[in-house]
């Protein structure tokens, strides 16, 4: 358990990240970014493909960002954070994080294979990846993240046809000490993630649900809103896994014993899901009630 | 010290020596035994370097672009397809104006399959803002190691030192091994004037606009167009900084003074044959006894290939009644990519020579001295033909 858990009253007030920068508004990158930042603090480099974030940063000579940050090729964050790491170590520079900080598709699709191999060289880098669950900065493609039936401008018509990558779990697999889920609203628990993750050596992956109003099909003023309905319906879980421990953290963990909201409540919020019908949500219910049925076993002690 | 021993250790040798601080590296066939080697001298403490196996090229040249952005001395080496993987990357590192090394096992490319030689693919990468440089034998390995260094570093703009795949990186011959301590006089430790740094953050090659744009201040800052002719007006003064470099090692270590073409009895030549890398040296032999008939040949190994030192070329070249190039490359559709570039640096001048071209040597077909003598015979005299197509030899079909 995460004992001192930090309250808005105790975040740090300085902003890393400029105002006015280009996010889109009611942008959940935007909450992430800023809360990151906050936990990361100065003393950061970060290295960022690709991807909105690339765009919410500003335009050359303008950065909306107060950190050092390498702007990288599509596949190649983890390696270039390796290479980071490796140039402070030839520095003996000591006291310097180094944070990955993607997208969905340059974490689980094009940049897979440099995290996985940094993973198992043991990098010690935090790799942060907002999933904003498709191609938002090209304009709304699918990406391996994206869930299944979701609309986007390559699954137009009757939607994505495969279920949403189990990115976390994949990161998993690979033995690192910390892995964790996190949400855009959710600043807070990401916030006391990310602090957690600046002391644990190796590498670290925190995957973070982040709201996309343009892509998503929702007003910009519901991003927190329907943030939270992923995780009461139960379909994004709050989570860390700390030495192969696994836990649900802060609402997730609130969930326990509870009765969740319906996910179809969480669907009708949005147009990328107006290809759902009542046999494809009744499917979808019965999938998250038997995982939240290995949530409460495990939260029981009984595997 | 002279040793003996084979190209990749040569090239090992020379990194050592340049103090590299991050070394990344994929295996690939004929590279291997050069980062084997590396690695090797890192574990056994011979070597103060972060030595990072990384999961393949694309990879070990972003951990060259960020450790290089991070203010360190940073080289890999790599051969064929692993080159062409990293292309996108080599244009990065460019572009960023970051100096790093690496040594180019020159290997054909798939498909189909070869492990064998040629030089396809590093002239694949001609474009990509790196400068080229080809040895033609061990002791060229391990100095132009060395001298890429300060070469990179001098002009912010990468370098490739390229190396025939087997017929160099496999063969043992002797070579010098310069003193440590005169390669720190030529080669100062790496002093970049930025680095990616807590305490003065800057972001890095992010969205560049078409049109120039002030910054805060309200100075005017470059687009996208002005830093792309800067990487080009930079490359083209390379040229100069390639011989300055040269001259320096020369004055140090005693070899060189040949920083674009090392010419072999090329004075009282009327022919002159050209080809990069081991070839040229191999070509000597053909023309010492195509001297004997009393044919005046002589032979050119171009050593820098990008930036291509044009006035070098014409200069040497201009006044021949023939030049004949040989390639282990082809620019599909067209010729041989070298033939193009020494016609162009021809076509300025008042006396242009026949110019011929021999595509040779690809995916490692054995380079007969036979078919040598035949193709230096055709070109040279009164009844060479005016073809410019270029033409294939050693073909068994």
């Amino acid at each position: 358990m995460a004992t001192n858990k930090t309250t808005i009253l105790n975040l740090p007030e300085e902003e890393l990240v400029h105002p006015g920068n280009r996010a889109c508004s009611g942008c959940g990158l935007s909450i992430v970014y800023r809360t990151g930042l906050k936990a990361l603090g100065r003393e950061t480099i970060l290295v960022v493909p690709p991807s909105c974030l690339t765009v919410l940063q500003g335009l050359y000579p303008i950065a909306a960002t107060q950190l050092p940050c390498l702007n990288v090729t599509f596949a190649s964050t983890a390696a270039a954070a390796t290479g980071v790491l490796g140039a402070l170590r030839a520095r003996g520079k000591t006291g310097v994080q180094v944070a990955a900080w993607a997208g969905d598709g340059g974490t689980s699709d094009i940049g897979i294979q440099a995290l996985s191999g940094a993973c198992e060289r043991g990098e010690n880098f935090i790799f942060i990846c907002y999933d904003n669950e498709a191609y938002m900065n090209t304009g709304v493609q699918r990406s391996g993240t994206t869930p299944q039936h979701v609309l986007t401008t390559t699954t137009p018509i009757t939607g994505k046809h495969q279920k949403k990558k189990d990115m976390p779990a994949i990161m998993a697999a690979h033995g690192i000490d910390y892995v964790a889920t996190a949400s855009a609203a959710y600043p807070l628990d990401l916030y006391d993630k990310i602090i957690k993750a600046k002391t644990i050596s190796g590498p670290k992956y925190i995957h973070v649900h982040t709201p996309c109003p343009a892509g998503w099909g929702f007003s910009a003023r519901y991003t927190v809103k329907i943030g939270r309905l992923a995780v009461e319906t139960g379909l994004f879980d709050l989570y860390e896994q700390e030495n192969g421990n696994f836990r649900l953290t802060g609402a997730s963990q609130k969930l326990l014993g509870k009765k969740r909201k319906p996910v179809d409540e969480y669907f009708a919020t949005q147009t990328r899901f107006k290809g759902m019908d009542t046999e494809k949500t009744r499917i979808i219910q019965e999938e998250v009630d038997q995982k939240w049925e290995v949530h409460e076993k495990a939260a029981a002690g009984i595997c | 010290m002279h040793i003996i021993e084979s190209g990749n250790v040569a090239a090992a040798s020379g990194v050592q020596l340049s103090g590299a601080q991050v070394i990344a590296a994929y295996p690939i066939t004929p590279q291997t035994p050069l980062t084997e080697k590396l690695s090797e001298l890192v574990d056994a403490g011979e070597l103060n370097a972060q030595y990072i196996p990384v999961e393949s090229e694309h990879s070990a040249m972003s951990v060259c672009i960020a450790a290089s952005s991070a203010g360190t001395r940073a080289f890999t080496a790599t051969s064929a397809n692993g080159l062409l993987y990293m292309n996108e990357q080599l244009h990065w590192a460019a572009g960023a104006r970051l100096p790093i090394v690496m040594c180019v096992v020159n290997r054909g490319i798939g498909a189909p399959w070869t492990v064998w030689n040629d030089h396809q693919d590093a002239m694949a990468q001609r474009d990509t803002g790196w400068i080229q440089l080809f040895c033609c034998d061990h002791q060229q390995i391990i100095d132009t190691v060395i001298q890429a260094f300060r070469l990179a570093e001098t002009v912010r703009i990468p370098v490739m030192v390229c190396y025939d795949g087997y017929i160099l990186s496999h063969t043992y011959m002797p070579f010098d091994i310069p003193e440590s301590a005169a390669v720190s006089r030529f080669l100062p430790e790496f002093a970049p004037d930025w680095a990616l740094d807590p305490a003065c953050p800057a972001n890095l090659n992010t969205v560049t606009l078409p049109d120039i744009r002030p910054n805060v201040r309200g100075e005017t800052a470059p687009g996208y167009m002005e830093i792309r002719q800067n990487l080009h007006g930079d490359m083209r003064r390379a040229i100069d900084v390639v011989a300055d470099t040269d001259a320096q090692f020369a004055k140090t270590f005693g070899r060189g003074g040949n920083p674009f073409i090392e010419p072999y009895r090329c004075d009282d030549a009327e022919y002159v044959a050209v080809a990069m890398g081991s070839l040229s040296y191999h070509l000597r032999d053909v023309i010492d006894v195509l001297r004997q008939e009393g044919l005046a040949i002589g032979v050119a190994g171009l050593r820098l290939y990008r930036p291509f030192p044009n006035r070098a070329v014409a200069e040497a070249l201009s006044a021949k009644k023939g030049v004949i190039v040989f390639e282990k490359a082809v620019s599909y559709g067209y010729e041989g990519p070298l033939y193009a570039d020494i016609k162009a640096a021809l076509y300025d001048c008042d006396h242009r020579p026949a110019v011929h071209n021999y595509i040779l040597g690809l995916g490692g077909r054995e380079i007969k001295t036979d078919d040598l003598f035949d193709s230096l015979r055709t070109s040279c005299g009164a009844d060479a033909p005016a073809t410019r197509e270029p033409a294939f030899v050693g073909l068994k079909i």
